[in-house]
């Protein structure tokens, strides 16, 4: 079979299209037919050549297999040391081995990539950073991962994601309608405590834009009013977008490059509509990463910039406590001790390893660090898309170990994780293996804490 | 054949060699593309080159990096084994007489003791490094013939040098073996992973301006 119904080389682009996906239960027709589905293997090689130059061309060639990145993988570690899960093998087994015959290669094979390239690397770049040649299987991965989606093997859950990107520019159903309502209703309910709060939609030349995750506004619109809280109390000139408010890309999880192209530029568009003086990202780290690290390629600028200033919720929040907009009541200071998760996407892929550690001075008296930590830290466990594929969740629930090791090693009760990615990992690692830990963004904790200006106090 | 493998033939390495090394850094260099490699390697070139910099750098010290500090005796041993296969023949007075004899240029030579101390050092680290090969399970796993057959080439370019310098009955025999394995690793390095001689430095400033420009590189230096 050429293509199946559900399982094709098409990216998603209706409505219909997208239903039918999700009423397939697990991917089971999907996945039923990707056994079937042809490999085009002139197209493929044609977009290796096109696209595969001289940096990942030398990477492929040059490995001196010495294994130095063997122990930097946190999955080759918590697997028991498995050779087969030797950052380089990994790599050269698949990648290198789609390059050694020209493309052409089977659809078992391909299967075996796809399970490769999304359980058994989550893109957290950790390795390229022990290698002594500078060979991030990282970023190699994440061109696999194009290229199998490119030939439609890609787990069903981000085939949905991407198509979701494409139809809503959101990883969720989420319209501007949905969106603008969710804020209004939200900041009514908290205005009986907070009487002035407002969350300013579509307003020009504000000092900040702040951009979310579309989990927020489906799931848990709570964090969008503790930020517009936060910001309040703050004294901040504020906005959110109606339209391009949305910053997490599952397009980027799935190798979709149309369609993260298509998202960071509908993000872009609202900053010039909106011409604030700054964006402040929320607290997750591939939102982040998708925005402002890379999604400037993808939109093809060339200083590698977003059109303004981007920082991530970590940094404001750092600021806004040296400053003094933000102070702390210090009888409230977190006395338990805590730990805080360094999300790859704005530690090692952003250089943001300080903020956290401010934040901590400021609001904790037990602050304990993880082993290794900062740009050395380990990925949560469920990081590039490992969290949301079911098919993959037994190897998702081995990698969380680390992490487990991890925490347990510092005594900490609480882990602040100010990513929503790490967040899931962290309660999914607590659902699983009950370590007997809480773990928070943090938005609630900050709010928590917060000494309110008297004005602002609500009426007794 | 001894007087036809350090005359022309020598001259026809050492260009092999040098151009063809050359032209890989150069295509190398050239095929950097800013969209697809994601970097802004021009816009933002003094962020690149200070992150350039510092991957370079910080991977030529022995111990610089969170990576070599991890595992020290292969440390020790990678770097003692470069060591001897750099500095021995770019010093050994055998060597820089050859050169001057040949195009009239010449250069401090090292003491004949220190020499043959870092080419034995050399061997064994590198027969140490092959041993941990096939000794470790994450490492045979991506070990090929042609891994094998370059330590094997290098090792017996450093016996045979080691034997040679010891000028003994079989003096001649070491020699030649010596100077042909020399020819063979000249002519082989720009087409084999010896290209990494100049392409370490290629990907390793690639990497450096990548984490210099993109990867937080604006904001705090990365941690090697």
């Amino acid at each position: 079979m050429p293509e199946g119904k559900l399982c094709n080389k098409k990216p998603v682009s209706t409505r219909e299209e997208l239903d039918a996906l999700l009423a397939d239960s697990n991917g089971r027709q999907y996945y039923a037919e990707m056994e079937q589905l042809d490999v085009d293997s002139d197209a493929l090689w044609a977009t290796i050549q096109k696209t595969m130059k001289s940096r990942l061309k030398t990477w492929l060639e040059i490995c001196a297999h010495c294994g130095l990145c063997a122990d930097s993988c946190f999955l080759y570690t918590v697997n028991e040391k498995d050779p087969t899960q030797v950052p380089s093998y990994k790599i050269q087994s698949t990648l290198g081995e789609i390059v050694r015959r020209k493309g052409k290669v089977s659809n078992e094979f391909m299967r075996m990539c796809m399970d490769t390239a999304w359980s058994k690397c989550t893109c957290c770049n950790r390795c390229g950073t022990y290698c002594p040649y500078g060979i991030d299987m990282g970023v190699m991965f994440s061109y696999l991962r194009g290229l199998l989606h490119s030939q439609g093997f890609v787990p069903w859950e981000l085939k949905i994601g991407s198509g979701m990107h494409r139809l809503f520019r959101a990883q969720m159903d989420v319209t501007v309608e949905d969106f603008v309502d969710t804020c209004q209703w939200m900041v009514e309910e908290a205005q009986e405590e907070w009487p002035c709060l407002e969350i300013p939609i579509d307003k020009e030349d504000a000092d900040i834009v702040y951009m979310i995750n579309a989990r927020e506004a489906k799931h848990y619109p709570e964090d969008i009013v503790e930020a517009a809280i936060l910001f309040h109390i703050a004294g901040e000139n504020w906005t959110m977008p109606s339209v391009g408010w949305e910053m997490t890309s599952l397009a980027m999880f799935a190798g979709d490059w149309e369609a993260c192209k298509m998202q960071v530029e509908t993000i872009y568009s609202a900053m010039e509509r909106l011409r604030p003086k700054r964006m402040v990202a929320t607290e997750c780290g591939h939102a982040y990463r998708a925005t402002v690290i890379e999604g400037p390629y993808w939109a093809g600028r060339p200083d590698g910039k977003p059109p303004v200033e981007c920082i991530h919720y970590v940094e404001w929040v750092a600021e806004a406590l040296e400053t003094g907009k933000l102070k702390i009541d210090p009888t409230k200071k977190i006395k338990e001790p805590v730990t805080v998760q360094d999300s790859c996407n704005y530690v090692r892929n952003a250089g943001l390893r300080e903020c956290t550690r401010i934040i901590m001075k400021h609001i904790a008296e037990d602050f304990r660090e993880m082993a290794p930590c900062k740009e050395h830290n380990y990925c949560c466990g469920g990081g590039g898309g490992f969290n949301g594929i079911g098919r993959y969740r037994k190897q998702r629930n081995i990698a969380l170990k680390m992490k487990r090791e991890q925490i347990l090693a510092t005594g900490a009760k609480l882990v602040v994780a100010p990513c929503h990615n790490c967040w899931d990992a962290i309660r999914d690692l607590e659902e699983e293996y009950q370590i007997g830990i809480k773990w928070s963004f943090l938005k609630p904790l900050l709010i928590k804490m917060v000494e309110v200006p008297p004005h602002l106090r609500p009426e007794e | 054949m001894y007087a036809l493998l350090t005359g022309p033939l020598l001259w026809f390495s050492f260009a092999v060699f040098f151009i063809g090394l050359g032209v890989r850094v150069v295509l190398y260099f050239r095929g950097l593309d800013w969209r697809l490699d994601r970097v802004a390697y021009t816009t933002q070139l003094p962020y690149g080159l200070k992150g350039a910099w510092r991957s370079v750098y910080k991977w030529l010290i022995p111990f610089g990096t969170h990576s070599w500090r991890e595992k020290p005796v292969f440390t020790l041993a990678f770097f003692v084994f470069h060591i001897g296969l750099v500095v021995v023949p770019l010093f050994l007075e055998g060597h820089v007489v050859m050169i001057r004899n040949g195009i009239g240029l010449s250069w401090p030579t090292l003491p004949q003791g220190l020499a043959d101390f870092l080419a034995i050092a050399a061997f064994l680290a590198g027969v140490g490094i092959g041993i941990r090969r096939f000794a470790l399970p994450e490492v045979r796993i991506l070990t090929d013939f042609k891994d094998v057959a370059l330590l094997v080439l290098t090792l017996t370019l450093l016996a045979s040098g080691i034997m040679a310098a010891r000028h003994t009955e079989s003096y001649m025999t070491w020699l030649t073996l010596h100077v042909l394995c020399g020819h063979v690793v000249l002519l082989a390095a720009p087409f084999t992973k010896l290209a990494h001689i100049a392409l370490f430095f290629c990907t390793r400033i690639q990497l450096g301006m990548d984490f210099g420009i993109k990867r937080g590189g604006m904001k705090t230096n990365f941690d090697w």
